[in-house]
């Protein structure tokens, strides 16, 4: 029978299949961290169980972790417990430990990647919604609560009922300064954030076949913003480039075995999906969002459009654009801009620092903008430096902080102050995401230049 | 057992007619810093319940008390963004033990079921009446059973069904989770994690 991409890695990781119930579903990699898995830990203790398989689980410090002066204590008592507590419990059953300053250490879902723990054809699951983006390289790769990271901790296993399956393709060719955020952006906003609720897509077509591993990273880390359970593109010789010799890919003759297996990883031609969209390259622009939800996107020419009757949600509608102190119909072009953000699991990789800068330099920050540039990961902060993007970065006014996942959650010092606005490369804009009271305007690397150099939204391609 | 049993609970209801609430609101980041699962429920709605000098929005439906119940009733939508099971957590040791909604996130819905907070999912059309019966009159009693799967609403005995799939209505009757059935099928676990291919 005819299978997706998703069919076969799903099937195959099925251990038993419960009448009228979920699916016993192994996991082959589970990456914590120190919010979301302390409890887990104590769900275990308190059950007298240990971890089963210590080598399949990462961990990683990153969602509380301060974006500078890494090597002094931590201030926050609490955090500080946190990070303790993850050190403790990796220590008590064996598993291998990122802390803060290691040089492995980073976002999650930025070092799963470059260490070569994501893998075609794996499962993996983390205490995060963004887990989504390890599906770039063919992986079905989805976040999990933490009575499931307890699951998978003392028994690799979790149980799912198998989502519906969608495929989205896009088609054509992308225009200037349209980046795979923008991409992500405009699906969102075509879908709703619950347009995709209960499915797993597929990503295919032109755009994504000619897009980097990078750019897929980022497209799949954001399906979880229209309700997809996850999204994944099928591995070809870009993946297989990019994983190749990485600390955790196989090497020598299990490379080879691999490579055979990860081969197979396509949708079959006559396969079928419970939904399909279609969408064409050229219909997107660079965008923006206006409200406070990541749907509320549109292109950065437009206007905030008036609220559509056919939708319903009127008071939601109103709420959310009083929230952000907009007013149906107006320009984003123009907006005053207080904060900056450039990082987290969507956009904080290589590609997205080169894209920064290739816009910013020769310039200057604008004054009345603070701009935090936060690497997604050590790897990443030493290729800034070596790239020598850094020296364009400083010359421009900007400084680089040390990485983590920082201003996305806010869960540590760096966040927006009430009322003031961030364009920010991060995923969600929901009332206080930033801090308390924050602002928050979703765009890519480069929209997030052209308003840090400006002091206003601008359209990047207007910027000479 | 790993949590109290689902049966059936009657009981008044909180209306939160708002769509697409995210579990930000549900719980801010800022409150996740905890190692154990206490105190959650203090911070439910943290910044729609308080202003930012901690005193208390009056006009946001927590504060109010002609409201209350184990019954929470949201808008469309209902639980979208992070999977911080922290939101459930809150939800439950706020009181509630079931959410209505017309919609739910993947995520959050598992996290509930996960922790013995009833999922219930209706049409827009009855989750528009239950709203309506609760601003009729706030002492208006719903009963939610998960035996017979029903949302009935007691003052005009009005009645939906609802989905919940046959393992997980069990678990929830009985107060099992997950791992309490995981546990016993270690060995085929163990045999299958042998012959993979990663
Ligand atoms: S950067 Fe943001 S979305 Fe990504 S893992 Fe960290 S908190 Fe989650």
């Amino acid at each position: 029978m005819s299978k997706t991409l998703f069919d076969k890695v799903w099937d195959s990781h099925v251990i038993q299949k419960i009448n009228d119930g979920p699916d016993v579903f192994f996991i082959d990699r589970h990456l914590i961290h120190e919010v979301t898995s302390p409890v887990a830990f104590l769900g275990l203790k308190n059950r007298g169980l240990r971890v089963l398989h210590p080598e399949r689980t990462f961990a990683t410090a990153d969602h509380n972790t301060p974006t500078i002066n890494q090597h002094l204590p931590i201030n926050d008592p609490l955090s500080a417990n946190q990070l303790k507590a993850l050190e403790d419990n990796s220590k008590e059953h064996d598993i291998v430990h990122w802390g803060l300053g290691h040089k492995n250490n980073g976002i999650v879902h930025v070092i799963g990647p470059e260490l070569g723990i994501t893998l075609p054809g794996a499962t993996i699951v983390c205490g995060d919604s963004h887990t989504s983006t390890h599906g770039a390289f063919g992986a079905i790769a989805f976040g999990i609560g933490t009575s499931e990271v307890e699951m998978v901790l003392s028994t690799q296993c979790i149980m799912q009922t198998k989502p519906k399956k969608m495929r989205i393709n896009v088609d054509g060719k992308l225009g200037d300064f349209v980046t795979p955020k923008d991409v992500g952006l405009y699906i969102i906003s075509q879908l709703s954030t619950s347009g995709a609720t209960g499915y797993f897509v597929e990503y295919a077509g032109e755009v994504f076949e000619n897009m980097s591993m990078e750019g897929r990273m980022t497209v799949c880390n954001l399906s979880i913003e229209m309700g997809a359970r996850g999204g994944m593109i099928a591995p070809d010789e870009k993946t297989f480039e990019y994983i190749k010799d990485r600390e955790f890919t196989p090497k020598g003759d299990a490379w080879n075995t691999a490579m055979t297996y990860w081969k197979t990883l396509k949708t079959d031609v006559d396969a079928t999906f419970d939904k399909e969209f279609n969408f064409k390259a050229s219909d997107i622009e660079p965008m923006i969002t206006f409200g406070t939800n990541p749907g509320m996107g549109m292109g950065i020419s437009k206007e905030i459009p008036v609220f559509d009757s056919k939708k319903g949600g009127k008071a939601t509608y109103e709420k959310s654009l009083a929230y952000m102190g907009f007013d149906q119909s107006d320009a984003m072009i123009g907006k005053k801009v207080d904060y900056v953000f450039v990082g987290s699991c969507t956009n904080g990789r290589i590609e997205d620092f080169r894209a920064f800068s290739s816009i910013v330099k020769g310039k200057k920050k604008a004054t009345n903008v603070t701009a935090w540039l936060v690497p997604g990961s050590h790897v990443v902060e030493n290729q800034i430096k070596e790239e020598g993007l850094l020296t364009i970065l400083n010359d421009a006014g900007f400084d680089l902080r040390q990485p983590g996942c920082s201003a996305c959650l806010a869960m540590n010092d760096d966040k927006v102050p009430a009322g003031k606005y961030a364009v920010s490369t991060s995923n969600r804009n929901f009332e206080g995401r930033q801090g308390q009271g924050s602002r928050t305007l979703l765009a890519s690397p480069i929209v997030a230049a052209a308003a840090a150099i400006t002091g206003v939204v601008t359209d990047p391609r207007s910027l000479k | 057992m790993a949590y109290d049993k689902f049966t059936t609970l009657t009981s008044t209801a909180v209306p939160l007619p708002i769509e697409n609430v995210d579990t930000d609101q549900i719980i801010p980041a800022r409150f996740l810093k905890a190692t154990e699962r206490k105190g959650f429920g203090d911070n439910l709605f943290r910044d729609w319940r308080y202003n930012a000098d901690n005193s208390i929005k009056k006009d946001f439906v927590l504060n109010n008390p002609i409201y209350k119940g184990k019954i929470l009733v949201g808008g469309k939508n209902f639980g979208s963004g992070s999977s911080r099971e922290h939101a459930a957590w809150s939800v439950y040791d706020y009181g509630f033990r079931c959410v209505i909604s017309s919609f739910f996130a993947d995520i959050f819905k598992n996290n509930c079921l996960n922790i013995g907070v009833l999922p219930v999912q209706v049409s827009a059309e009855f989750s528009q009446k239950i709203f309506d019966a609760i601003y009729k009159d706030a002492t208006t009693e719903f009963e939610v059973s998960l035996e017979h799967q029903t949302v009935t609403i007691l003052s005009t005995g009005e009645k939906e069904s609802f989905d919940i799939n046959g393992y997980k209505k069990n678990n929830m009757l009985n107060g099992f989770d997950d791992i309490d059935y995981l546990q016993n099928i270690k060995s085929e676990i163990s045999a299958f994690a042998e012959n993979l291919p990663l």
